[in-house]
């Protein structure tokens, strides 16, 4: 998995705490939480800093969005776009149920700076099916009931169709580390394991 | 039940498309005009009283919009946690909760609140509190009692008391030996000295099993409002019938001011049995705010300290065995760290799975609860057997040898067991088996399904969709005696304004046995009222009818009626027929689901009250190999199976499932998760995923597998009993056993059998510097 603090994604998370931690404004936790939009209450843009109003690529369509700096993708996404599919399960990079693509790599979006997805194209769980014609990955967990409380599913879906566009024709123990950065609870991971493999089979076919 | 169409039939469940496609909404995806966000402020330590807060900065601050804190609660009575607290029992708990127009305004107030706390004596380590002049959890004292005869609720029935043992008793400590002082409760049956008389063989061993939290994926998050003098609440919780009254109790209201939604639940695992105590904390707060909507998200963090864990023990036993093997006297001794709350039932769980699981000639169990300033524990899938891995209990039925036979074959048993224990280079190879058992069934449950003119079957689940699936399962027996095509069915689960029938708790493997029970009698009472309609119009007696087609008709190919019609004419009759008369004996809650779907149809509606003779209990089979590296200390798990004798099968998939995800659960306790604390100040130090990891997917094999007996049990009119305890024993002891076997049980006698243990053992031929210390 792509990591969120690489260089290419340009402002990191880390970088940005410690940036906020030397500047005293907030508490580092504060990263985490949800801040809502508002004039009032919102920290006003110091010059030379982020723009607030930002236009994101999200499941092919382009949304106008109100962004504090220190927002997580996870959050944006479930908070102001809507697209709650996407789970917060540890919000600090422990789990992957927040997993989503972004250009089409597999990312934690709880450890993703929202402003750093400008011009990148964001895809979560929502935008797999084409309206009732689910993915074929999404099919395959269906036909083989591949999840049980299903809180890890969205995170693991798009950590296996990123896989797939990688590696389209992986062997069981190649798929296992494709997606190890997950984690489920329930912990049939042998049935989630048949489901995907299913799904890439399906893949192929429809390709 | 012979002959069917469902039952043992694999099936998509009606909420998967949801799931996959991320429409499935759990608690936090819900969103209200206007909405809240709270955020708590927790204890810093172990145990303390606050003396006073100051939140007169925080309520100060634009946004801030109240303050909830334990004198804002009802009292629930002695010894029983609430959601805030005056006097924390430990670090974490919450102490007072602020609601703010974003949660980085309530994170930033909670910072502003001045909380004066007056430390208290704490203790982390059980036999610390034991010690002669050792610290108490509580003023009150160090150890729950036994259960007092005559007391009410769960958490009512037992005193707290101080018990101390002496340094004699102390003395076995130092050699690695589980003192053994006064106990709080015991129990014996058979000739114990007769017993170990007997015995050509007699081992008295200790063992150290560690806590780990539950750490559902889904925390225990929850947004509430009020509407009309009623509480809305989106929560995440195993149960749904079950945990409206406990969320009336925690509030201070009736059950009918309560409308409960929990439609998806990301896993429990016991933690949120009936619920969670802190889902109150929303609600309340919207209370004090004239209802305006109020959405608390539960942290990582968080849920570790609040949702719940497993209690560990340190049990020491004295076994005798005769020469073939036989057990003929089992001398056990257990004390459980109850941690803050409860008071826990785990150690007597562990006392009856011992004399079930090993079933000795002569048997003695004692135990003692006591109180750590550690956080709360609950049941967690498969308390007490696991960690034991009573009295002699009467089985409805039991299949075990068939179980073990099936199993010992599939897993090549003898092939692998003929290499097991030689060394190739650094790796050694071990084999392992264990029994894993857990009560698995209750009774006496209310079921409450319509057969509607539009020719469907609704059928009403009161049970908790936390991914066993059972929550559908259910349905599959009354589709099967209607014989109602599945299609046809549809299943209203997941929100109590819909009107739920009584139903079990979602938790200890109890489901599937109880409600399978339930619908089978509320099935077959739809069914009499379809034959004596159809009996009325069309002359003859009821018995003269049988369905099919989704018809009711004169056995044979004879005239009826179709279940559309019968739907109509049912409404027409009224009385018990549509509903607006209902069965006595069936719970207040039913009849009023009932009241709310009278005259939609022909009603089936009752109470389970098919009898039982025994105890029903289910079994698996773990079957485990390993490989260890006596260079490193890893062990790899290399291949699993699990066999289940759970009576007969409903949903093959899920059920596979359960048993496969189940093991993961007990194979991470004996491989890798424990919780940590520092006993000098009584904090924890692993406090997320990170430091106490689950299974990964690379940790178990690329495949695994597992198999049920499918053999019915006979004292249940479908034959199914529930699965989600026992796997979690049987991973559990297969792998321990077969670590044993690989390199020996004296490398370790505690649980997680991490690298470090295995290493400190081989190398300086001496266990850990302090064998019996809790939470290491
Ligand atoms: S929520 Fe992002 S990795 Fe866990
Ligand atoms: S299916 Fe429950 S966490 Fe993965």
């Amino acid at each position: 998995m792509d990591q969120p603090d690489s260089p290419r994604s340009g402002v990191t998370r880390r970088a940005f705490i410690k940036g906020v931690i030397a500047s005293g404004a907030v508490a580092s936790s504060a990263a985490y939480l949800f801040r809502a939009g508002g004039e009032i209450f919102g920290q006003t843009s110091a010059p030379g800093s982020v723009e607030r109003l930002i236009t994101l690529n999200v499941n092919g369509q382009m949304r106008r969005v109100d962004v504090m700096k220190q927002e997580t993708l996870a959050m944006t996404l479930r908070y102001k776009l809507g697209l709650t599919g996407t789970k917060i399960g540890c919000d600090r990079a422990e789990c992957g149920a927040c997993t989503v693509l972004i250009d089409d790599v597999p990312h934690y979006s709880c450890s993703v700076l929202t402003h750093t997805v400008r011009g990148r194209k964001v895809q979560t769980i929502e935008g797999l099916a084409n309206g009732d014609q689910l993915h074929p990955v999404q099919q395959a967990i269906v036909d083989e009931q591949g999840f049980q409380c299903a809180f890890c599913m969205p995170g693991f879906t798009m950590a296996a169709v990123g896989f797939l566009k990688t590696n389209p024709n992986p062997t069981r123990q190649q798929l296992a580390h494709g997606i190890s950065g997950n984690l489920c609870r329930c912990q049939d991971y042998d049935k989630i394991l048949t489901a995907f493999m299913r799904g890439a089979e399906y893949m192929r076919r429809s390709s | 039940m012979a002959d069917t169409k469902y039952i043992g039939q694999n099936y998509t469940p009606p909420d998967l498309v949801a799931k996959v496609t991320g429409r499935a909404r759990y608690a936090e995806d819900f969103r209200a005009e206007g909405m809240l966000f709270a955020k708590l402020l927790t204890s810093p330590m172990p145990h303390c009283r606050v003396r006073n807060i100051d939140a007169s900065a925080a309520l100060a601050m634009p946004g801030v919009k109240g303050i909830l804190t334990a004198d804002d609660l009802p009292d629930l009575g002695p010894n029983v946690e609430r959601a805030l607290t005056n006097e924390p029992f430990y670090a974490g708990e919450p102490i007072l909760a602020v609601a703010a127009v974003d949660e980085l305004t309530a994170a930033e107030a909670v910072e502003k609140i001045n909380v004066d706390l007056e430390p208290l004596p704490f203790v982390v380590d059980p036999l610390d509190a034991l010690r002669p002049g050792g610290p108490d959890a509580r003023t009150t004292g160090n150890v729950w009692g036994a259960p007092m005869p005559g007391g009410v609720g769960p958490n009512a029935a037992s005193p707290v008391k101080t018990i101390k043992w002496t340094g004699e008793q102390f003395a076995d400590a130092d050699e690695g030996r589980l003192p053994m002082g006064e106990p709080t409760e015991q129990w014996a049956y058979g000739d114990l000295d007769a017993g170990f008389g007997n015995a050509a063989l007699v081992l008295d061993e200790t063992m150290v099993v560690q806590s780990t939290g539950h750490h559902p994926m889904e925390t225990r998050s929850a947004m509430a409002y009020w509407q009309n003098g009623k509480l809305y609440i989106h929560a995440s919780t195993q149960s749904v019938a079950q945990t409206l009254p406990n969320v009336a109790r925690w509030c201070g209201i009736m059950p009918q001011q309560v409308v409960l939604i929990s439609e998806y639940t990301g896993g429990g695992f016991g933690s949120k049995g009936g619920g969670a105590v802190s889902t109150c904390i929303p609600a309340m707060l919207s209370k004090k705010l004239n209802g305006v909507p109020v959405m608390m998200r539960i942290t990582r963090e968080d849920e570790n300290y609040i949702g719940r864990a497993r209690t560990n023990m340190s049990g020491r036993t004295r076994i005798g065995f005769a020469k073939d093997g036989r057990i003929t006297a089992l001398d056990l001794f257990i004390v459980q760290d109850n941690g803050s709350y409860g008071p826990m039932g785990d150690h007597r769980s562990a006392g009856l799975a011992a004399s079930i699981i090993y079933q000795p000639q002569a048997m003695r169990w004692r135990a003692i609860s006591v109180l750590t300033n550690t956080p709360p524990r609950s049941q967690q899938r498969s308390p007490g057997p696991m960690q034991a891995n009573g009295q002699r209990a009467k089985l409805t039925s039991a299949f075990i040898v068939e179980a073990l036979d099936k199993g010992k074959q599939a897993f090549r048993w003898d092939e692998r067991k003929a290499y097991s224990g030689q060394r190739r280079g650094a790796k050694v190879r071990g084999v392992g088996v264990a029994v894993g058992p857990h009560g698995s069934g209750s009774i006496g449950f209310d079921s409450l399904m319509t057969l509607r003119p539009d020719g469907k079957l609704y059928v009403q689940s009161g049970v908790g969709n936390l991914g066993t699936h059972s929550v559908m399962d259910l349905a599959r027996v009354a589709a099967e005696v209607l014989a109602m095509p599945w299609e046809k069915v549809e299943v209203v689960w997941g929100d109590t304004g819909k009107g739920v029938p009584w139903s079990c708790l979602s938790v200890g493997s109890q489901t599937t046995h109880a409600m399978t029970r339930a619908n089978f009698a509320g099935a077959n009472d739809l069914k009499r009222k379809l034959q004596e309609i159809a009996a009325k119009d069309l002359g003859g007696s009821p018995d003269d009818y049988e369905l099919s087609n989704e018809r009711v008709h004169r056995k044979g190919a004879g005239g009826g009626l179709t279940y559309t019609q019968a739907a109509k004419r049912a409404i027409e009759l009224g009385g018990k027929y549509d509903g607006h008369e209902v069965p006595e004996d069936i719970n207040v809650m039913t009849k009023g689901a009932a009241a709310k779907h009278a005259g939609l149809g022909v009603m089936g509606v009752a109470k389970d009250n098919y009898p039982r003779n025994g105890t029903t209990y289910s079994f698996v089979i773990g079957f485990a190999e390993v490989e260890v590296d006596v260079e490193t200390g890893k062990v790899t798990l290399i291949d699993y199976l699990g066999v289940g004798d759970v009576g007969t099968v409903i949903n093959p998939r899920s059920l596979l499932a359960q048993i496969k995800g189940g093991s993961c659960l007990g194979i991470a306790h004996a491989l890798q998760q424990k919780w940590v604390f520092d006993p000098k100040y009584g904090l924890m130090l692993s406090r997320r995923f990170h430091y106490s990891k689950p299974l990964t997917i690379l940790d178990i094999p690329a495949t695994m597998n597992a198999d049920a007996v499918g053999l019915p049990d006979p004292e249940t009119p479908v034959g199914a009993r529930g699965v989600g305890e026992p796997p979690v024993g049987a991973g559990y002891g297969a792998v321990l056993n077969a670590i044993a076997d690989a390199v020996g049980v004296d490398v370790f006698r505690r649980a997680p059998v991490t690298s470090d243990l295995v290493l400190m053992s081989l190398e300086n031929k001496k266990r850990m510097h302090e064998p019996l210390r809790a939470h290491v």
